[in-house]
């Protein structure tokens, strides 16, 4: 049986070892397709005792593995997971299947080479949500450029090349700053590159002003978020459908979690001195992703927009500082992964048909291909957030603890919630019941099982998620209050007067236990109110909770 | 001057090439042979001869002989021991090409010994008159054999632009070495430093003597403003030749401007560290930006070896144990990814002439030969610094040598001037997977070579997981090496 600390590990490993194998395979496509699809299913599958092993009591990481990897620079092989991460890494094993399904036809040319990409980003990606190493995570933060590079340039659309070099050179822009950061904090926080004991130190703010922005740089792009969004639409638009998928479902999450695991706990004064610039940006982000979205002829462009849109209410829910918000930002997280990847999933099968992405080309579809529409039907309004679907928990979660801390904020939020709506009902209007612009011999038939297949799962946790959030939010719970009661203190801290930074361990020392405890309840309290809405057991746990 | 035994055995390698180099001249005018097999494996068994006797005699600590000009220690067998490697490396990389250009001739061959025996003698020198003569013995070796291809009007301009600059830059060190003898009264590197750090030398001479052994130096280097010679040699050279100019010759470079600057004028640290910050910053802009507009591949590559000697300069001015260490790493895996880059120009240049130098000649390569495309990639996305090939954990180790001498703002030119870098290493990766092949012509290469390719392909990923122990060699050798004099 295998070890429970090795299968953060073994998630890691198995994909490459998947990519190994099939690089030294003749070249035979069905099998290269076949040896691919039972690699992501069988890392899927390691990945399940992430859910159910998982000690949702705690907030501390768990599957600890730790290495030595370079001990000259005290680099640590660390990784991890805790209630802020374990959701991401089930939804990255997720949807690597789906991309290989959804690849099976699309993808003609160059398969070997393809599958070789896709394994390895999905090694990658897992790499970067578990590493509890900041020079390991740093490593696979890049090296996950390298196979999305070739996705995009290699199997792309017309502007492919284009395209691939400005998500290359966009995202290393980001990243390289970073870098510079994250030697400076090695030094400063006492030649260490562990994210734990990193977080756990305290900075000066001129050191965190400069932190804040170079780690600000890196996520924003990523995320992205306005004014870094404009590599997102092209590279969405040329990159083959799974690309698109695992960019937008997996891909964009790994700027939003670098904010929550990075930017907040270890610089926590700046992220608070900065965070009406950050809730700023974020409601642009969601009115103009939003507004552009309203404009696009072009299905991908949409759903790329619509992106730019919901992850402006992941940042928002993030630097709202409050239990809510957070819960509702990671939940939202998980949430885009699912019906964004959905849709694009769907608008690559129907670009496989008529060979276009224009909504008039693919439009008029009426009654003739039933599971279709439907499954368009339901994926888009769980996009925006009908009630009895994920994205209203989450969307809704986000609003509340924005409400919380600002009321013009939250205001300006449900301005965009309306424009989601629009957009999407829009857009849905002229795919069943628009004009139709199709050339005659285009037939457009209904999905196959396979189809099918890849978007079973994701249905189910639309459902899932949207009438039972409850095991979701048990699982990043402790961890959020834990990083909310970190952020609070620490603004409890900053209110006594004359404090500087060499007073504030002491400080926090002589904080009581109960004092962040209370903190929490309150926090919780207002939750719980404000959840009475829900139709779930959301305020009846939270209730308990309190009592 | 006694003549002690005891001092040969530091010095065993060096007498063991250049012995071999003589007997390799006479046995190759001797001896009728097709292909001159037997002399390449003579030079061959002469390299792993070296590499043994270097193993062999290693003794720890600091060995000095022939009265303290010239010095054994770690860091001189690694360096040495590596340029061992990556001439074997290159000969067997280039001797198809060379041999189809009638250019793999005895003469070149023991031209590549004298030019090993220069850069051994300037890993060891502790005298400046030593590093003097060994540097010469390279420059002078490397000017022939670029100059070994008579007809080709390309190479002879390279050759007589090598040499003039090259001239230049040594008649630049003699006149420093001279000046900082008049300062302190001796050439020997330790006693050169005792001297200054008594502060007995009169200041403006010792720093006016560092300027032109600064300035000798970056034209060594190749560093900007003294880097014009660099692409034109580059690009004149035959690419095997070329090879061997931009691989092996950078380690020693290393070690010459190491034991110069650290073990002779470390007390200088902060009137050479503020020189090196300019050549370092305008070799990191002229080389990529100019890298950019080439569109023959040799060429690119001569400005992205300016831009790689910047960086490697970040190292030394750090002025720490740490930074020493980062640039030895630096010098070792650029020397190992250069050889790597020419000799896949090498691997797809045919017996007929054809050169694969220009960008056009990669475009396709990885429908042509999916295994060797993938190589190049790793070669590449290691020259950009991205992870996890080796290129990204030396331009790490070298930024945070910088970052904690408290330079922050150069590792963030450093890091900007690294993404415009990536800008064209990635186009390479572009023109091999993006775009269709141009010609379908098979790659007539044998299977040795490209088995030596993947070793140096998947070396670069290899060392790139598992970098420590190098890493750890390299601040180790330094440490021990520069700092116990």
């Amino acid at each position: 049986m295998i070890h429970e600390s090795n299968l953060l590990s073994l998630l890691i490993i198995l994909p490459l070892l998947g990519a190994v194998m099939i690089g030294f395979m003749p070249r035979n496509d069905d099998w290269g397709r076949r040896i691919t699809l039972a690699f992501t299913l069988l890392v899927f599958a390691i990945s399940l005792p992430l859910w159910y092993l998982f000690d949702t009591s705690s907030h501390e990481m768990q599957f600890v593995t730790r290495v030595p990897w370079i001990p000259a620079f005290n680099i640590n092989y660390a990784v991890g997971v805790d209630g802020i991460s374990v959701l991401l890494v089930l939804l990255t094993t997720l949807i690597a299947p789906m991309c290989v399904l959804c690849s099976w036809k699309a993808i003609d040319s160059r398969v070997k080479e393809y599958m070789i990409a896709i394994l390895v980003m999905e090694a990658m990606l897992i790499g970067v949500f578990v590493a509890l190493d900041l020079f390991l995570f740093f490593v696979f933060w890049e090296a996950e450029l390298i196979p999305m590079f070739l996705i995009i340039g290699v199997w792309g659309g017309q502007r492919r090349v284009y395209a691939a070099l400005k998500f290359f050179l966009y995202t290393m822009l980001g990243s390289l700053p970073m870098l510079v950061a994250v030697l400076a904090l090695y030094f400063t926080g006492g030649e260490t590159f562990d994210i734990q004991t990193l977080s756990q130190g305290t900075y000066s703010e001129t050191f965190q002003f400069w932190v804040f922005w170079a780690f600000f740089l890196a996520f924003a792009i990523k995320v992205p978020m306005f004014p870094f969004h404009t590599w997102l639409p092209d590279a969405h638009v040329e990159a083959p459908t799974a690309g698109s998928v695992m960019l937008a479902s997996v891909m964009l999450k790994l700027g939003t979690y670098g904010f929550l695991r990075f930017s907040l706990p270890i610089t926590p004064d700046a992220s608070q001195a900065f965070a009406s610039v950050v809730v700023i940006l974020s409601l642009i982000a969601i009115i103009w992703g939003s507004y552009m979205a309203l404009v696009q002829t072009d299905l991908k462009k949409l759903v790329a927009y619509s992106s730019v849109g919901h992850m402006g209410f992941v940042t928002l829910g993030i630097f709202v500082f409050n239990t809510q918000g957070i819960e509702g930002a990671i939940l939202q997280m998980i949430n885009h992964g699912i019906t964004t990847g959905a849709l694009f999933l769907m608008v690559g099968m129907i670009y496989e048909r008529t060979h276009s992405r224009l909504i008039s080309d693919c439009g008029g579809l009426r009654m003739t291909v039933p599971i279709y529409v439907t499954l368009m039907a339901i994926f888009s309004f769980a996009s925006f957030g009908l009630p009895g679907t994920n994205a209203f928990v989450g969307e809704f979660l986000v609003m509340v603890g924005t409400f919380k801390s600002s009321i013009l904020a939250g205001a300006i939020a449900l301005g965009g919630v309306v424009l989601t709506v629009a957009y999407m009902l829009w857009m849905l209007q002229r795919l069943v019941w628009g004009e139709n612009t199709r050339k005659d011999d285009v037939v457009v038939t209904d999905m196959n099982s396979r189809e099918i297949a890849t978007l079973l799962p994701l249905l189910v946790l639309v459902f899932w998620i949207g009438f039972h959030p409850q095991p979701f939010l048990d699982r990043m719970r402790a961890s959020v209050a834990h990083l909310v009661s970190e952020m609070s203190s620490v603004r409890d801290a900053r209110h006594i007067e004359g404090l500087n930074d060499a007073t504030l361990p002491q400080i926090l020392e002589r904080r009581p236990p109960h004092a962040a405890m209370a903190n929490t309840v309150a926090v919780n309290r207002t939750f719980a109110d404000s959840c009475r809405a829900l139709p779930c057991q959301i305020s009846n746990r939270d209730r308990n909770q309190t009592l | 001057m006694n003549f002690v035994l005891s001092d040969l055995m530091p010095v065993l390698p060096e007498v063991f090439a250049l012995t071999m180099a003589c007997v390799i001249l006479i046995v190759d005018l001797l001896v009728r042979q097709n292909g001159k097999l037997l002399t390449y494996m003579l030079v061959q068994l002469t390299l792993l001869g070296c590499a043994v006797i270097i193993v062999g005699t290693h003794e720890n600590g600091v060995v000095y002989a022939f009265n303290n000009m010239f010095v054994d220690d770690l860091m001189s067998d690694v360096l040495k021991l590596l340029t061992c490697l990556a001439l074997a490396m290159m000969l067997a990389y280039s001797r198809q090409y060379l041999s189809a250009r009638g250019l793999f001739t005895g003469e070149f061959m023991v031209l590549v010994l004298f030019a090993l025996l220069g850069m051994m003698v300037m890993i060891s020198g502790s005298h400046f008159l030593t590093l003097y003569v060994g540097l010469e013995l390279l420059s002078l070796s490397l000017y022939t054999i670029v100059a070994l291809q008579r007809d080709s009007s390309v190479a002879i301009e390279a050759s007589m632009k090598y040499f003039v600059l090259g001239a230049l830059a040594s008649s630049l060190l003699l006149y420093g070495m001279s000046m900082l003898y008049g300062a302190t009264g001796t050439l020997e590197l330790d006693a050169v430093s005792q001297a200054i750090q008594s502060g007995s030398a009169d200041k403006n001479l010792l720093v006016f003597g560092l300027v032109f052994m600064v300035s000798g130096l970056a034209f060594k280097l190749g560093v900007v403003p003294f880097h014009m010679w660099v692409p034109d040699v580059y690009q004149g050279a035959p690419t095997a030749i070329t090879m061997l100019i931009g691989s092996a010759p950078k380690l020693a470079a290393f070690a010459f401007a190491a034991r110069i600057l650290v073990q002779g004028l470390q007390p200088l640290v902060e009137h050479w560290s503020g020189m090196l910050i300019i050549l370092a910053v305008a070799s990191m802009a002229v080389g990529n930006i100019s890298a950019i507009a080439q569109t023959n591949l040799k060429r690119m590559f001569a400005y992205s070896t300016i831009t790689h000697m910047g960086f490697l300069l970040l190292g030394l001015l750090s002025g720490s144990v740490e930074g020493y260490g980062a640039s030895m790493f630096y010098a070792v895996v650029y020397a190992l990814m250069s050889l790597g880059g020419f000799g896949m120009i090498l691997l797809l240049s045919r017996a007929d002439g054809f050169e694969a130098d220009t960008l056009a000649d990669f475009k396709g390569l990885s429908r042509r030969s999916p295994w060797l495309a993938f190589l190049m990639l790793l070669l590449m996305f290691s020259m950009a610094g991205v992870p996890p090939t080796v290129g990204f954990y030396a331009k790490f180790s070298v930024l945070k040598a910088v970052v904690e001498a408290g330079h922050i703002w150069l590792a963030v030119v450093a890091v900007v001037f690294s993404l415009i870098g990536a800008f064209y290493y990635l186009r390479i990766v572009k023109l091999m997977y993006f775009d269709a092949p141009e010609s379908h012509a098979p790659i007539t290469c044998e299977q040795d070579t490209v088995l030596l390719m993947s070793a140096n392909g998947l070396g670069v990923l290899l060392l790139g997981l598992l970098p420590g122990t190098l890493m750890s060699v390299c601040a180790v050798a330094v440490q021990q090496s520069l700092l116990l004099h």
